[in-house]
């Protein structure tokens, strides 16, 4: 597919998922909002659709992964 | 088209769903033994288990001309209690040689705990031992980048398997690239929410190429959709890929890879 045909066939669902991102952080709020991690890690994961970067997918998944250390298999005594 | 759902939990299903996977072209479904939602009490739980995946359940799929095939193992969950684990695993072997029984599955990891590593080796240690094919759960959300790379530690550790007998399941953005670079098959489950969409499967099918690459439905008792495949065959085909792309995922690559078990036909 050509850039065009993909922005012809997913602006909408894509205007629609910001909506819902959108409309979720304001329930959020008036709720009283939320103090987690994770809400901080959202707001970076927010950031990265913005950074012009590519492998954006990738890097959201990341950002909400628990880390991998290389020693696990001696620290866990496997 | 014809396409084969290569991780999929028909026990949860109904013959209504046998029915719709027919009609949509499915032949051939893969089950790997997994968690039945509740903690099963004793080994003779998991052998009233293999019992039906060898018995019933590929009557079942019969009926609508889908032939069924299954994979044992104790799940990752259940893998906490390793005495249980390790009478389960030493009960597998009587089960081996039914006809439909393609491997040791689905084995991985949960919560990446230091038990469930230690159930894991010990399945690849039977695998290696049977010459059994190998199928890999890896874990769900925040343990998943950690859990994959944690198998593909162990599984580098256990050089009598050959990496081309191995599918490591649920990959996503983030564990896909390890895998498929070293050497193994990949898997990608297209569920509602967790997991991955239809769309984003045929992203990393553009990205990485169709080789070793399988898509799943892994549908089961939770929100899932048994039929699924379809979904990523329609948005593959709406992209404007060739039938023989979509054909070598979602029927060509499960053949090739089960096809190196005798028991697949
Ligand atoms: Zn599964």
């Amino acid at each position: 597919m050509t850039a065009e045909e993909i922005w012809n066939r997913d602006f909408l669902p894509l205007r629609s998922k910001i909506l819902e991102i959108a409309a979720t952080l304001d329930r959020l709020d008036r709720a009283g909002g939320v103090q987690s991690d994770l809400n901080k890690t959202l707001q970076q994961a927010l950031a990265v659709l913005l950074d012009g970067k590519v492998d954006r997918a990738e890097r959201v998944q990341l950002l909400f992964s628990r880390q991998y250390e290389e020693g696990w298999r001696k620290q866990l005594e496997v | 088209m014809h396409y084969i759902d290569p991780h999929i939990h028909m026990v949860s299903r109904t013959t209504d769903d046998y029915e719709s996977l027919a009609k949509m072209g499915c032949v051939a479904v893969s089950e790997p033994a997994f968690w039945a939602g509740y903690d099963r009490g004793s080994a003779a739980g998991f052998r009233d288990y293999f019992e039906q995946l060898t018995t019933f359940e590929p009557k079942r799929a019969a009926w609508y001309g889908i032939q069924h095939y299954t994979w044992l193992c104790i799940n990752a969950k259940e893998a906490e209690n390793v005495a249980l684990s390790r009478e389960v695993i030493a009960m597998i072997p009587e089960f081996l040689s039914r006809p439909n029984v393609l491997g040791i599955g689905e084995i991985g990891l949960n919560k990446n705990t230091r038990n469930e590593a230690i159930v894991f080796l010990e399945h690849l240690d039977l695998a290696a031992r049977m010459n059994e094919l190998v199928l890999i759960h890896t874990p769900h959300l925040a343990d998943k980048h950690q859990g994959t790379r944690m198998i593909l530690d162990m599984l580098a550790g256990e050089t009598r398997l050959e990496r081309q007998r191995v599918l490591v399941d649920h990959v996503e953005e983030h564990t896909i690239r390890p895998v498929l670079e070293a050497g193994y098959w990949a898997g990608m489950t297209l569920y509602p929410t967790t997991k991955c969409t239809p769309q984003r499967a045929a992203d990393m099918v553009e990205l990485y190429g169709p080789e070793h690459l399988m898509v799943n439905s892994a549908g089961d008792w939770g929100p899932s959709k048994p039929t699924a495949v379809p979904d990523f065959m329609l948005e593959m085909r709406l992209r404007g890929h060739s039938e023989e792309l979509i054909q070598h995922v979602v029927y060509d690559n499960p053949r090739e890879f089960f096809g190196q078990c005798p028991r697949w036909s």
